[in-house]
This record gives C-alpha cells, structure tokens and sequence, in this order.
C-alpha cells in the first residue's frame, strides 16, 4: 500500500497527471499539520511530568523521594507526610480487586466465547460492557449506601470463622474498609480484564481448538490445552492492565474505603489510597504550600505506580499478539496461495 | 474394519471427565452470572432511589446550599454537566482525529508514529485524577484567567477523552480499505483530498461511534472535575466562572450523609447514568449499523 501510494504521488508527476506547485501546497500543510499535532502528544506527556515533578518538589526536598514514599507517618496536623499507609492500602485494595475481579474476568470471557449459545453472545458482552459504562460516582454511592450496610454482617461472619488467619481473621468489621473498596475496585476491572481477555482469546487459531475436539477432549479439556497455554501472556496482560486501573481508580474507593490515614491492622479495617487521600484533602490544601506539595507528590507516585504497571501489562499483552501474529501468518499465506 | 471405525473412532469419554466437564462448564457460567449481579443491582437501586427523588422540581431548581428546609434540584449540575462536556469534545474530538489520520494515513509504522502511539497508550493509562492535578497545576496554580473555571474542567476532561478518541479513531481508519485510497490517488486526487473526501467519510460511523464513547466516559467523570471546574449552587452559562457537574454533585451530597442530600444524590445518579448509557447504546447501534468494508 506504501509503495503503491509513493508512485502514484511521486512517478504521477512525470506521466499523465501533474499537479501544479499549488496543489501540492495544501499537501504539505496537512501532512506537517497533523506531524505537529502527533507531536503535541509527547510534547504534553513530558510536559505533564516535568510540572507535576515541580509542583512536588518541596514535599521531596523537605522527606526526600524514599522518606515521602516509605514513611509509615501521613500527619496532615504536624505538617508530616510520609505516603506507605497511602501506597500499602492503594495496594491492598488493588490485590482484592485482582483477586475477585481477574477469576470472573475470565471465566465470563470463557463463557462468553467458547460455551454460551451464539445468540446471547451479543447480549452478554454488551452487559459486561456496560459494567465500565456506569460512572465511578454511582459505583460510589452504591457502596456507601448499599454494599457496606448489607455486607457487614456477612464480612463478620467471614472474619469469625477465620480467626484463625492472621490479617482476615478475628477483626471487628469497620463500615468502610479495604475489603468493601478492593470489591468495588474488582466489580470496574471486570469489564477491561474481560474485553482484553476475550480478544486475546479471538486470536486462538481455530486449528488448535478443533485439533483438540477432534482427539476427543471435551469442552473444558479443549479450553485447558488448547486457549488457555496460547492465551496465557494476554491474560497476564490484561489483568495487569486491570490491575492499572485500580491504582489509579479515585471516587468510588474515597467513598468507600474510610479515608483513615494509617496502615490498616486487617482486611477489614479503614485504610487510605493513594487517589483518595487528594480527592478528599485537596481542597483545604489548596492553600498550605507543603501540603499541597505533598498531594502532588502523591499523585506523581500514582503516575509511576500506573506507568510501570501498564508499561509491563503492554509488553504482556503485545507478546502474546506478536506471537499469535507469528502463528496466523503462514497460515494466511497458505491461503491465499 | 470400516464399520468399527464408523461406529467409534474414539474412545467413549469416561464418567469422570465428563462430570469435570460439567463442572467447569458451570462453574464458567456462575463466574459470568457473578459479573452481572452487580450491574443489575446497581441499576436496580439507581432507579428505584432515584425515581423516588424525581420531579418537576428536582429538575427545575438549583442547589440552595440551605443546611436545613428544601435542598434544590440538580438543574444547574445538568446544565454544568452538557456544558463542560460539549466544550471537552470540541477540543478533545478534532486533535484526537488528527492524530489518528496522521498515524494512518502519513506516520504508520515509522519511528515517530509507533513513539505517538506508545504515549497515546501512556496517556490511557493515566489516572484521571492526576489529570486533574496537571490542569489545576498548570491552569489553577498559575492563575491563568482566575481561579476555578468551567473551561478548565473541560481541558481536564479532554485530555483524559483525548487517548479514548485517538485509539478508536485509529482503528477505524485502518479498517477503511486500502483499495479505495488507491482508486482516489490513481484518478490524480492529491494526497489531502483522499483524506478528507474519502477517507474521512468512509470512517465517519465509526469515528462518532469513538466519539460517543468518549463523551460517555468524559460525563462520568468525578475526579478531573473536584479542583478545576469546582462546584457551585447557581446555573451558569460562563465558562469562566465555576461550574456545577452532575458527578461532582453527586459526590458532595453524599459527603453530608444528610437524607435529603442523598436522596438528591441518587436522583442526580439516576439521571447520569441513563444520560451515560444512552450515549453507550446509541454508539453501539452506530457500529452495528455501519461496518466499514
């Protein structure tokens, strides 16, 4: 297609058809238009680092880069602001997301594709969907008002039962809780985890899967030995692309996860994440220089936190197209020949 | 000989695999039923409050910001809300094309385009309350044109529209077939009028379809919103000023956990989420109608 296009621009001149210099002009602009336009992308990315990395610079300066992140102290009182109660429950609560939200990612991406009849394909994926339709804010509300009401008693039976686990068992359950936002957290993943997962699993050649009906393994079999080894980087990729949006998710966990500054001593216990200590203490620290400092030093802990999580999650997920590629490739050619 | 074989090639599948076989089965099935449950709760409960919080009023009144007596309706959070939106697009929908009608139609697979589409994926990943941070930095901080502002709002809500726009765009031009810019270009139409007279309206479908998606996305947003366009109780019409939003409403009357700031919450969540999936649904249709090629 490259190659055609060049001639015909460029050999064109010489034959049949030639443009004036005129015409040519508006050629240029868009052509340079749109290259700038592109340009303003990478422009704005490095833009957006350097001046969160500024604005930040004092809550560094005064903690130092490993203090601000490592200290297990946010004290907004005394003007100390050490970020591992933030950055221990953004974690907690992203792990719970991982834990409930990947298993029923895929197995709906499963089903959706490989067992449900054809006709409520459609159907089914347009509701799994739609879960990434509904605002943060109402996920929000919903918790607030309705999960953590009527879950409560069910997490202090779960936490009696188990008292024997540290960490989940023997707690008295706190309305708002690390467990309570990692659900919410798990229910917004679902759809992205889901979508990822069921593409990458698009990309299975249809050879390996009748190969293994045609042996004689049943559905699940054929699942296990044939999608599920082929897919399995794209499935890493996908739910660390969930696992990215966790992190970063702001509203629904402020309202739900109790917005106490300190490391939570169970699951079910208040905890703080990252996004939700600057949506809610941004406003009065509007005017308290360190504080606000402090903030954006947080958010810019979120950035890289996000950045290094999606980054992997892309190698993941582009190892596996790479080599379905590899793999759908002779068998185009053979096709087409 | 043959007749065996025609009767059975294989081996019959023995019991035990044939029960795992069907736990899985069910098991697959339950995972996905676990996936909805939430969705249709969640609906369930937006409408049932929320209708509940409905009425001539409730859309006909701002907030009064009164602590006791009659809390308002959400009139000036909606007008907020389409405002703030409209403009986020206008920025957000023509760079976003462009970008993508660059990396389809003059970057492809060369150095730079694989840089820009590596930051439009960055840019994705970024949480969108940092977002709201940058504009509040660069905008806010820096006074330009005051303090708090709709507009700025907007800037917020389109850099996070911005990456949805390219990447949907961006497949949508690929899809347009090669064949077609070719039969353009060897009839002697320059390069810019292949883009814009057959390109560009072969992929229009699918680009309002991104677009739809884009909005849908922007309109729910909360955290962009909280330290830009701000909140306010008075419908306003000036970009410049604050501005009310439905999310960000949302999010304060749920900070009073006062019952009649709830229930207005619920109403005002109501009506977003049927404006959210109005816009998801009419965008679904316009794929569904129109498949390029």
């Amino acid at each position: 297609m490259a190659s055609v296009s060049s001639i015909a621009s460029r050999r064109g001149d010489r034959l049949l058809l030639t443009p004036g210099r005129s015409s040519r002009l508006p050629d240029q602009v868009l052509r340079i238009g749109l290259t700038v336009l592109a340009g303003t992308i990478l422009v704005l990315i490095g833009f957006f680092f350097v001046r969160l990395y500024l604005e930040a610079h004092p809550a560094f300066s005064r903690f130092g880069v490993v203090g601000f992140t490592f200290d297990n102290n946010w004290d907004v009182s005394r003007s100390i602001y050490g970020a591992l109660p933030l950055v221990v429950g953004t974690l907690i609560t992203a792990g719970v997301a991982l834990l409930i939200g990947v298993p029923v990612a895929i197995a709906a991406a499963l089903f959706v594709t490989e067992l449900c009849p054809r006709r409520a394909r459609g159907l089914l994926t347009v509701m799994i969907d739609l879960l990434a339709a509904v605002p943060s804010v109402v996920y929000g509300l919903w918790g607030v008002f309705v999960l953590i009401p009527k879950l409560r008693p069910a997490e202090q039976f779960v936490t009696d039962k188990l008292h024997f686990i540290p960490f989940i068992g023997g707690a008295s359950v706190a309305g708002p809780n690390y467990f309570i936002g990692g659900l919410i957290l798990a229910i917004m993943i679902v759809p992205i985890v889901s979508a990822i997962t069921r593409e990458v699993m698009a990309t299975v050649p249809a050879d390996h899967k009748e190969a293994a009906l045609a042996l004689g393994a049943t559905r699940w079999e054929m699942i296990r030995t044939a999608i599920l080894p082929y897919s399995r980087a794209g499935i890493t990729g996908a739910a660390m692309l969930g696992l990215g949006r966790a992190i970063g998710e702001t509203i629904a966990v402020t309202l739900v996860v109790g917005n106490a500054p300190v490391i939570g001593r169970h699951l079910f216990d208040q905890g703080y994440t990252l996004a939700a200590v600057i949506a809610n203490e941004f406003g009065e620290a509007a005017n308290n220089p360190l504080h606000r400092a402090a903030l954006i030093a947080a958010g810019l802990v979120l950035f890289v936190l996000t950045l290094l999580v999606n980054a992997a999650a892309r190698a993941f997920v582009a190892r596996g197209q790479h080599g379905n590629r590899a793999a759908a490739e002779p068998a185009a050619a053979g096709a087409a020949a | 000989m043959s007749a065996v074989a025609g009767r059975a090639v294989l081996p019959p599948v023995s019991r035990g695999r044939r029960r795992r076989d069907l736990v899985m089965r069910v098991l697959l099935g339950l995972g996905t039923a676990l996936a909805l449950v939430p969705l249709v709760l969640v609906l369930w409960y937006v409408a049932k409050r929320g209708l509940g919080a409905w009425s001539a009023h409730f859309f006909t009144s701002d907030p009064t910001g009164n602590f006791l007596g009659d809390p308002g309706g959400v009139k000036s959070a909606i007008v907020g809300t389409v405002e703030i939106v409209a403009l986020a697009t206008v920025m957000a929908v023509p760079l976003g094309i462009g970008v993508a009608l660059y990396l389809t139609e003059y970057g492809r697979d060369s150095r730079f385009a694989k840089l820009v589409r590596y930051f439009v994926d960055v840019m994705t990943g970024v949480p969108s309350i940092v977002f709201g941070l940058f504009v509040y930095i660069v905008l806010i901080l820096s006074s330009v044109g005051g303090g708090y502002a709709g507009w700025k709002g907007s800037v917020a809500l389109a850099l996070l529209m911005l990456p949805i726009v390219v990447r949907s765009a961006e497949v949508v031009l690929l899809l347009v077939p090669g064949s077609l810019r070719e039969a353009a270009l060897a009839l002697g139409a320059p390069r810019w009028r292949v883009v814009l007279r057959v390109v560009l309206p072969t992929a229009l479908p699918g680009l309002v379809t991104g677009t739809l998606l884009a909005i849908a996305r922007a309109a729910g947003e909360t955290a962009p919103l909280l330290f830009t366009a701000a909140i306010v109780n008075g419908t306003s019409f000036d970009l410049g000023q604050r501005m009310n939003s439905l999310p960000v409403q949302i999010f304060n009357d749920i900070g009073q956990a006062q019952d009649r700031l709830v229930a207005r919450a619920w109403g005002a969540a109501l009506a977003l989420v049927l404006l959210v999936l109005i816009l998801t649904l009419s965008a679904r249709l316009i794929s569904r109608r129109s498949r390029v090629a």
